[in-house]
């Protein structure tokens, strides 16, 4: 079997991708998923706040996903549900399994990356503690309230105050469970500043910052936490603990991009995000391989998502047409200061569009900072921000026409300055 | 005068909102970053809302359940008995996105729609 573009994941980023390589001309995609519908994690996310800048209303998860599925529908592009791949080759052949069809290989002219993130599981936070049931990931949780109808437990503590967290705490209580705390690690919450004012403000649930669970009790079920307050370094302090009796710990404590098929095809990968090293066309250290949404770096907002995944697929569309640019020197683009990391991590000036959208995020919380963009060691750009934090994306703008003007640039610094 | 400090939830910048009510009840709102803003804050101080999204029971769909939401905003206090209402309600697959599932939920006077499709399996 045989396709221009083979897109991994019918998610908000695969779906967009597709729908913006076939505007681009493309006829042979192919979406490879390995639920049983379209629409990823936007299924299960059924509360409203999506699309407010794509569709300019406020959507809840599944009809943000309804639309773009539409699209694909309308555009007829192909897709697979139930299929799941297991291996890329460098040489772009694609070694995919499902029931129907067993074991077989689709051979691609291009590949777009869009396979989204999983959650922090607990045996990566080390809590100790024996293995009892009652223990879920915000997003197993959610997923069986929201899609299969089904109530993990009735009396819940969160770790972590990430925004899936920080929505479960909301939706179990509308169940009828009793929400007790979400402790969160860090001094400050990984979740938007809404969610923590609409999910747990409106329903009295108490954030504990600099706090986390020391143990687990129960050997079963769940019995209760221990929580604990945490130093600076983020170590429990003696003297500190209280329990609280629950049957249900819901674990929302960071994403990650989840790469093995792109490790294994030997696409570079950025140790910050998880995620691939990207060009300004979002074009992986792989000729012809293309990445977009969570697998390139976990993002807060959907749109933001689909908007570069339209930017993946274009450029996937160029690439097969022949008319994308070989690679040529590229500027490297660096976070400082601050600053972990910035995606693209390098651009070309020549293939760039006019506009280039830089998007990072920053390593603390940052009050009256000013975020700054260095050209070489001059200071081009110092725009003064209120607030940055950790939960909330950032982004800067390049334009192309400053770029090419400036004599000897060989390199684009973001950082973060104080008065 | 009194003084309140709220975070606006119309979008994810999350502006923080400071309104100054004076003693004849007029407010006057700064820190919001467009107009959505203002208009949250007085609703907020004088008639909080929400839209309430929740799931509700199908028989013979792809899944058991279906997304759901309340199509305009409903007042706060009415979000327990919105949700306690969709509880009883059960649909036959298939489900329409924009379908209507409980007309006037809790008395509100909103009506809840599905969000989702939901094919026959």
């Amino acid at each position: 079997m045989k396709t221009e573009i083979a897109i991994i994941g019918g998610g908000p980023a695969g779906l967009a991708a597709a729908v913006a390589a076939r505007e681009a001309g493309v006829e042979d995609i192919l979406i490879i998923e390995r639920d049983n519908e379209l629409g990823g994690i936007l299924n299960q996310c059924i509360h409203n706040g999506f699309g407010l800048h794509t569709f300019k209303e406020e959507l809840t998860g599944p009809e943000y996903a309804g639309r773009y599925i539409e699209k694909v529908k309308e555009h007829k592009i192909p897709y697979m549900l139930h299929t799941i791949v297991v291996d890329i080759a460098e040489n772009k052949v694609i070694t995919v399994m499902n029931k129907e069809q067993g074991m077989f290989q689709i051979e691609a002219k291009a590949v777009i990356l869009a396979m989204g993130c999983r959650e922090r599981s607990r045996g990566a936070l080390n809590i100790p503690g024996y293995r009892p049931a009652g223990v879920y990931s915000a997003g197993t949780a959610q997923r069986y309230v929201n899609m299969e109808g089904r109530m993990p437990g009735k009396k819940v503590v969160i770790l972590g105050s990430g925004d899936i967290g920080l929505i479960m705490a909301r939706r179990m209580t509308l169940e009828g469970a009793e929400v007790q705390v979400v402790a969160e690690l860090m001094p400050y919450s990984g979740g938007l500043k809404r969610n923590i004012v609409q999910c747990l403000d409106d329903y009295d649930i108490p954030l504990k910052l600099s706090h986390t669970v020391v143990d687990i009790k129960g050997k079963k079920r769940v019995e209760g936490v221990t929580l604990a307050q945490v130093d600076e370094n983020r170590r429990p302090i003696p003297g500190t603990e209280e329990f609280y009796e629950c049957d249900t710990l819901l674990l929302s404590c960071g994403l990650i991009p989840e790469n093995e098929l792109s490790s294994q095809m030997g696409v570079d990968l950025n140790p910050v995000t998880s995620g691939p090293v990207v060009n300004e066309s979002l074009e992986t250290s792989v000729e012809g391989v293309f990445a977009c949404g969570n697998v390139l770096h976990v993002h807060d907002l959907v749109d933001y998502v689909s908007g570069e995944a339209k930017t993946a697929g274009e450029n996937a569309a160029a690439y097969v047409q022949g008319t994308l640019q070989k690679a040529g020197a590229e500027i490297p683009l660096k976070g400082e200061n601050g600053v972990r990391y910035t995606v693209p991590c390098m651009v070309d000036t020549e293939r760039m569009a006019d506009k280039q959208v830089v998007r990072f995020r920053v390593g603390n919380v940052y009050r009256d900072s000013y975020l700054c963009v260095y050209y070489n060691d001059k200071c081009m750009s110092r725009a003064k921000k209120k607030v940055m934090a950790p939960g909330e994306m950032e982004q800067v703008i390049l334009l192309k026409s400053k770029l090419e003007e400036f004599e000897g640039l060989k390199s684009i610094t973001i950082r973060i300055e104080q008065e | 005068m009194k003084t309140k400090e709220l975070v606006c939830i119309g979008c994810p910048l999350g502006c923080n909102l400071k309104v100054e009510i004076s003693d004849e009840g007029s407010m006057e709102i700064t820190g919001n970053t467009c107009p959505r803003g203002a208009d949250y804050a007085k609703k907020e101080l004088t008639d909080p809302r929400r839209i309430v999204t929740s799931s509700v029971r199908v028989n013979g769909g792809h899944l058991p359940c279906v997304s759901v939401k309340t199509e305009t905003d409903i007042p706060k206090d009415k979000i327990f008995d919105c949700v306690k209402a969709l509880k009883d309600v059960e649909l036959q697959a298939p489900v329409k996105i924009g379908q209507i599932v409980a007309e006037n939920v809790a008395g509100t006077g909103a009506a809840v729609i599905a969000t989702k499709d939901i094919y026959v399996q």
